[in-house]
């Protein structure tokens, strides 16, 4: 393609993906399905007891099963990686457990074989005997102390605001995360009305089709990991630190993912394949079935208790939240979780006195991390339930009630930093206006009751992160991009294409991406928290203007007259005399970001605002208590989209996952053991599922600092799901429920209860 | 696999005969990744409830990861590479693409040999059958109205090139 061929606009156009021809062949790469040659098998024996001391693990018998090459627990990993432990927050998670178990499902051994099935068939074989101690599930009872997961803690270091819990010992706090803003309790004394209501939302998985996979293949001289991971960069650094090496003998290299939604993020399955080869001398696959994926990571499981002040004329002047985040045994990301979602949890209101304690906890369960929100769909659950019950207590229409007290730009959000191109009124009034909110709404008979209700939900994108992009620009005048994004289904290789493409003026299809490779890659701090589109955006917009400005440089190097149309093939040849050479235009991106103070407190939170909401209407059957969503509305702000149907297809997925975690999924957990771990006891949304009548709409917005004026997508969808769904359940007949999921025998055991005929339990 | 009990097979594969050494545990999933080098099947759930290991036996879609590959003895298997036909993707793929109907991709290719197996017998399903045919298929991306629009699209195509 020559610059002679001037295309369309580039930006804010609906291009189909760039990737969509390898996806519908089957010939797009997923690193479980790879292979690389005399590759070993590893199959992971896993710790049955939620808390324990290990006394014994006995693998004499695996051994012996015919066709097994090793079987290895945490000595044999303590012999090539003397200080086992990873992770992005505290490193407190080892590559095999070491002396105790912390949660059932943890890895305990591993057998290597050529054949899978008979690493499978030799896992059986061992026999480990443990030492039981008590445990501890419950958030808010893990904050009491009285059963500690860990017996000291061991931040990563990397973070300011966790260095002062190194070595703190007798605690499962992770991090206690405080905002101060006003004087909440003054507020609440003055206030005309207070009310409390403590929500709970439930353990939920992120259940990629594609479970985990890592192929580690090491020599002396490095070591190459193809795997299923949003963040090549950071398991670049981390396989480095544990091996104690430099980065540049580490190479990740990342395939297309089976989507991640937060899963796939820091080390999941890497350093363990490290280890495995490092000891076996040879490469080592490490793919988990869909089964491990539940021992693997998780969503949070929160609890909030939210309290509020409203004034005699309906403005709320005091909300505090007491937020405890299940994190499971190990850190992960909890502890970002915990702090960035602080800084929103009172919602997008405009409230003078503010109060938040937000505590990430150590608990015996299955580690738990980001999950498409970053905390903030269990907040939003929250505070936008909690608006609504408010909202009808004091006979207002829940609609005007969050209109009167709604954040608008100008004003300071609960951090103390000024609202900025967050179109919350506009998404909260669209929405209603899809709804007909002012019309009047069939409320149904006899046995099927009919409700409808609205959420909208505020974030802050994690803060501050860096990008890193390079566009290279070949003699022949054709382009090639390289950028660390991970395209695990978002779009982003074809957003960036379009940025690419606006700037170079050719069109996106014409640009390669060239695939994850750290080692032609540059920096990127991580696919996640919608970040990629403004950070990377930026990265790559940068880039391809500094390419733009060297082709300049050229022409006039080249003695071209001011705005000569030279094709690009013919100014290489000009220079180096044949076709040879390259262009390569570079950008780095970090944004500005004031870190918050002691009282949570900052001037510059985020780089931009996520803004989105829901709308539903649904039935509800009386006599079964079963919920049917008619309609399903999404709207959110995402400044102005580079392409618009993919944003529109980020939205309604995002929205369809939440729905799963509103109305059915949930992990459940008896005595430490998770008892549903497969498709066949935890169900996803099935096309059944897929409301009749689904919107999702973006309203006119321009984020002002964003490449082309757009910002990320990819959460949005979730936010406000879940509390739409209870308060239009609340709508149609009364009963509001606190607790996710909203099933069947929730509304049911709602309804009866309200009748004073209440279901015993089971 | 020098497995004392396996046992050559012939079948058709995509069009073309061919022979197989399995073993009785092994499906086919497994044997089109090892013997074959197509990774378009793929195992997800392992349970047959997710359908990303979706195949064609004798034109009926079936669970790669519960089908035993010596069943393949004498049958015709086609799997998503065997649907581009000298480089022409199929109508129902093509529509995949043009309607965005998958995100990830990991389930998209049991998806569209779900959609062949549906449009082979049905040329204008209605939503209620579509949504029928694919309910043992599942999207974690959550492409379904995507998906549901290109089935359509796809039908379509099919008809106006058969009349056309």
């Amino acid at each position: 393609m020559t610059e002679t061929n001037v295309p369309a606009k580039q930006v804010n156009r609906s291009i189909p993906r760039i990737e969509g021809r390898d996806k519908v062949t089957g010939r797009a790469e997923y690193a479980h399905v790879m292979q690389v040659p005399g590759m070993l098998h590893a199959k992971i024996f896993r710790s049955t007891v939620p808390h324990g001391r290990i006394l014994r693990v006995d693998t004499t018998a695996a051994r012996k099963v015919p066709g097994v090459c090793a079987v290895y627990t945490s000595e044999d990993v303590l012999r090539v990686i003397p200080n086992p432990y990873y992770g992005p927050a505290f490193h407190d998670q080892p590559i095999l457990a070491i002396g105790k178990v912390h949660f059932v499902g943890e890895p305990v051994a591993v057998v290597l074989a050529n054949d899978p099935h008979v690493a499978e068939q030799a896992v059986q074989e061992i026999v480990a005997e443990y030492e039981e101690l008590p445990a501890v599930y419950y958030e808010v009872e893990a904050a009491e102390n009285k059963v500690v997961v860990h017996d000291e803690l061991k931040p990563a270091g990397t973070f300011a605001d966790l260095k002062h819990l190194k070595g703190r010992k007798g605690t499962n706090i992770a991090l206690d995360f405080g905002l101060r803003r006003g004087d909440v309790d003054q507020a609440f004394v003055s206030a005309a009305h207070v009310f409390e209501h403590t929500f709970r939302s439930q353990k939920v998985l992120h259940l990629a089709l594609e479970p985990f996979a890592s192929i580690a293949d090491y020599n002396d001289g490095g070591v190459t990991i193809i795997t299923s991971s949003q963040g090549p960069s950071f398991v670049r650094s981390e396989i480095a630190r544990l091996l104690g090496w430099r980065e540049n003998r580490v190479r990740i290299k990342v395939p297309y993912l089976g989507a991640g939604y937060g899963s796939k993020l820091y080390i999941k399955m890497e350093a363990l394949a490290v280890a495995l080869s490092m000891l076996a001398q040879r490469p080592v696959k490490v793919a988990l079935t869909m089964e491990e994926q539940f021992y693997t990571i998780t969503k949070h499981p929160c609890t909030l208790r939210i309290k509020s002040g409203i004034d005699k004329d309906g403005r709320i002047v005091a909300r505090q939240c007491t937020v405890w985040w299940n994190g499971g045994a190990y850190a992960d990301v909890g502890p970002r979780v915990t702090q960035k979602s602080g800084f929103t949890a009172s919602g997008p209101y405009d409230i003078d006195n503010v109060a938040i304690d937000s505590y990430a906890l150590y608990t015996n369960l299955t580690p738990a991390g980001a999950l498409r929100g970053f905390g903030v769909p269990q907040l939003a659950w929250a505070y936008e339930s909690h608006t609504d019950m408010i909202a009808r207590a004091l006979g207002r229409d829940p609609y005007e009630f969050r209109k009167q007290n709604l954040l608008r730009d100008g004003r300071q959000q609960a951090t103390g930093t000024i609202l900025k191109d967050a179109a919350i009124d506009k998404v909260l009034d669209r929405i209603a206006e899809l709804l007909a909110w002012s019309s009047p709404f069939d409320r149904g008979t006899g046995t099927v009751r009919r409700g409808r209700g609205l959420a909208v939900a505020i974030k802050a994108v994690i803060s501050p992160t860096t990008s890193v992009a390079i566009v290279n620009v070949a003699a022949d005048g054709s382009t090639t991009l390289y950028c660390g994004t991970v395209d695990m289904g978002q779009g982003s290789d074809t957003a960036m294409t379009q940025i690419v493409g606006e700037i170079l003026n050719v069109p996106a299809e014409a640009i390669r991406v060239v695939p994850r490779d750290t080692d032609v890659t540059p920096y990127d701090m991580g696919t996640l928290g919608s970040r990629s589109l403004f950070h990377m955006g930026h990265a790559v917009h940068l880039a391809a203007e500094d390419a733009n400005a060297k082709i300049a440089a050229l022409r006039r190097e080249l003695g071209e007259p001011e705005g000569s149309n030279t094709p690009l093939p013919e100014l290489f040849r000009k220079k180096y005399g044949m076709q040879a050479g390259n262009i390569i235009g570079t950008g780095t991106y970090r944004p500005d970001y004031i870190p918050a103070e002691a009282q949570g407190l900052t001037p510059n939170a985020t780089p931009f605002w996520m803004i989105a909401g829901s709308g539903v209407e649904l039935e509800v059957d009386t006599e079964t208590g079963h919920v049917r969503i008619t309609r399903l509305i999404t709207v959110a702000d995402v400044g102005r989209p580079i392409n618009p149907k993919i944003v529109e297809s980020q939205l309604s997925g995002a929205a369809l996952m939440q729905l799963g975690f509103s109305l059915f999924e949930k992990m459940h957990v008896d005595g430490g053991q998770v008892t549903n771990a497969s498709l066949a006891d935890y169900k996803i949304p099935g096309i059944h599922d897929v409301p009749p009548v689904m919107q999702n709409e973006t309203v006119e917005a321009h984020q002002n600092n964003g490449p082309f004026g757009a910002k990320g997508a990819g959460e949005l969808g979730t936010f406000g799901v879940s509390p739409a769904i209870a308060n239009a359940i609340d709508d149609a007949i009364g009963v509001r429920l606190t607790e996710l999921p909203l099933t069947a025998e929730a509304v049911l055991r709602g309804l009866r209860a309200k009748d004073n005929r209440p279901l015993g339990d089971v | 696999m020098c497995d004392m009990r396996s046992r050559t097979i012939s079948f058709t594969l995509n069009g073309r005969p061919v022979t197989a050494e399995v073993t009785p545990h092994q499906n086919i999933v497994e044997m089109l990744q090892t013997q074959f080098a197509l990774f378009g099947a793929r195992e997800s759930c392992g349970q047959g409830l997710c359908g990303c290991c979706t195949v064609l036996i004798d034109g009926k879609p079936v669970s790669g990861c519960l089908t035993l590959a010596i069943f393949l003895d004498g049958m015709e298997l086609i799997t998503i590479e065997g649907l581009v036909a000298s480089g022409r993707l199929d109508p129902i793929q093509q529509a995949f693409i043009d309607c965005g109907a998958f995100q990830c991709g990991y389930c998209t290719p049991g998806f569209v040999l779900m959609t062949k197996a549906l449009l082979s017998q049905n040329s204008d399903p209605s939503d209620a059958e579509i949504r029928d045919w694919l309910s043992g298929n599942l999207c974690r991306c959550g492409a379904y109205p995507e998906i549901l629009s290109a089935v359509k699209t796809a039908a379509r195509a099919i008809k106006r090139a058969a009349t056309g």
